[in-house]
């Protein structure tokens, strides 16, 4: 009865400090609202990029052409080969004659050129294409299945592969980095808010430590009250977010440059997840704000 | 029986200057004791320490059975909870009325509203202020602030109250009517010690009297015994 008082008095003491102390829990709630914004901003934009090296990386593919006197058998240990890797998401067998089917369907001057072969004349040859579950590991893969017997060559597009995943694990980094620098920053701000907001209630703080007040019970109701201030100032950046993000995303129509390559992150569940994200930052920063910035007083 | 023992109590302040030197004293349960020296004498820290706003670096301060000089911060309230301080700048908390400055002290201990609410009405009669406890406290005389204080310091119902210069800033009728309420809590079995420089109140109050100089006790006068001629204060 006696817990549930006191938890009670926390909650209510923690709201009146809010109510109370007005434009000082209002600038710490505009500091956490710009600054969630600022984190949206850049959850969006790295969930995004990492989304478009995702594409990209699943659309690479390894394409292995076998020797024009390959056998049956032949393909089947290389088949064996290349799944022995381990490292294999799919692998498709086309034939030749697949192959000439293909380039006759392109266009019709391919489709001439097609029509005069036979299956003995028919240049093209057998191939595999492979994707790779992992694409960091596909230039060892593509040497690997070169050295096969009976291959005769094996394409990936290596120069531009190699350089967009180095480019994405650069921005991957930036990004990240990016939005724990905010986080970081943020907290520290935030921290210097509430310490301003405490300090004109330092009297306060005083005066429940020289009428017995434990220090767990002043410090409970400061970061309670730290975390409604996060609660309150993630509220605009969550609805920014959410409907920002729509409307960014019906505007654009889902993909950036019309390529089918940079696609947009569906809006749903996105949005509610990188709200869950911005309110849980919110509410952590302003309970840490406030617990480094009372810790301070209780020292006498 | 013994409340409050002092022993080889030692104070210097970071900047060298040696507050409280070599400091013994013993205070009994129900005793009302001034403590009197001019400013710069150690009077105040005496007073400090015993509320563990201070610490001394050599010595022993017992009040109650706690061993205030090596008691860690956080466990400072377990000593605070069984005393009592007032002020000279009393300490209230302009944005709260009468009523809940004084039920602020019960609050933290996490008390019952009701039981909350008859102390409070109880100790505010007690200091004459009943009529007033929806007021605020710039609403108040310097003398009714004061009584309010010593309220928020008795509704705990502590063993000891500690009142540093409570009539500072009081003028003399006012001062003698704060020394009537004090001298009624003491009568209802509270130790009182009060540091003040006023030793016309002291003169009239005919208590025990600690005087200190330079950090030393230079005198202890048992009840009664202590007289200054004509002189107001230091």
């Amino acid at each position: 009865m006696k817990a549930l008082r006191t938890i009670r008095r926390y909650f209510r003491d923690a709201v009146k400090g809010v109510v109370r102390n007005f434009s000082l829990s209002l600038a710490s709630i505009s500091c956490i609202t710009i600054t969630l914004v600022v984190v949206a901003t850049s959850i969006i934009i790295s969930y995004n990029v990492e989304n478009f090296a995702e594409s990209i990386r699943q659309d690479v593919t390894i394409v292995i052409f076998l020797d024009s006197d390959a056998t049956e058998e032949d393909r089947n240990r290389i088949e064996e080969s290349i799944r022995n890797t381990g490292n294999v998401e799919s692998l498709i067998f086309k034939s030749k004659q697949e192959s000439a089917e293909d380039a006759r369907n392109e266009n019709e001057i391919f489709s001439t050129i097609v029509d005069g072969w036979t299956d003995d004349t028919n240049p093209l040859l057998d191939s595999f294409m492979l994707k790779v579950k992992d694409v960091e590991k596909i230039k060892e893969n593509a040497e690997d299945i070169k050295e096969l017997d009976k291959v005769n060559s094996v394409n990936y597009g290596e120069d531009i592969v190699d350089q967009l995943i180095t480019v994405f694990k650069v921005v991957e980094k930036i990004a990240i980095g990016a939005v724990v620098a905010l986080i970081v920053v943020t907290a520290f701000l935030i921290s210097n808010t509430i310490k301003l907001a405490i300090f004109s209630r330092r009297t306060e703080i005083e005066i429940m430590r020289l009428v017995g007040a434990s220090n767990i019970s002043i410090k409970v109701p400061f970061i309670l009250e730290g975390l409604f201030l996060g609660i309150i100032g993630s509220i605009i950046p969550i609805i920014i977010m959410i409907y920002g993000y729509i409307s960014l995303y019906d505007f654009f129509d889902g993909k950036l440059f019309s390529s089918s390559l940079a696609q947009l992150i569906e809006p749903y569940p996105f949005v509610y997840l990188a709200s869950l994200l911005l309110l849980g930052i919110g509410m952590l920063v302003g309970m840490f704000g406030s617990w480094r910035a009372v810790r301070k007083y209780l020292k006498v | 029986m013994e409340l409050i023992r002092i022993a080889d109590v030692q104070k210097t302040y970071k900047n060298g200057v040696v507050a409280l030197y070599d400091f013994n004293l013993s205070i009994k349960k129900g005793e009302f004791v001034f403590i009197i020296g001019a400013s710069g004498s150690g009077k105040s820290t005496l007073i400090k320490m015993l509320y563990r706003a201070e610490k001394p670096e050599k010595g022993s301060i017992i009040i109650g059975g706690i061993n205030v000089a090596k008691l860690k911060d956080r466990k400072v309230y377990i000593l605070r909870r069984k005393l009592g301080v007032v002020f000279q700048d009393f300490k209230l908390l302009p944005k709260l009325t009468v009523f809940e400055n004084v039920a602020f002290a019960m609050e933290v201990f996490g008390c019952d509203k009701n039981e909350i609410q008859k102390r409070v009405m109880q100790v505010l009669d007690l200091v004459g202020l009943k009529h007033k406890v929806r007021q605020y406290p710039n609403q108040l005389s310097g003398g009714e602030q004061q009584r309010v204080v010593i309220a928020r310091a008795i509704v705990n119902k502590p063993k000891l109250l500690i009142c540093d210069e409570p009539t500072g800033n009081l003028d003399p009728d006012t001062s003698m009517e704060i020394m009537k309420v004090l001298d009624n809590i003491n009568r209802m079995g509270t130790t009182v010690i009060m540091a003040t420089h006023d030793r016309d109140i002291v003169n009239r109050m005919q208590k025990r009297v600690i005087v200190i100089e330079e950090g030393k006790l230079v005198k202890d006068y048992e009840r009664g015994q202590y007289y200054h001629e004509g002189a107001k204060n230091y």
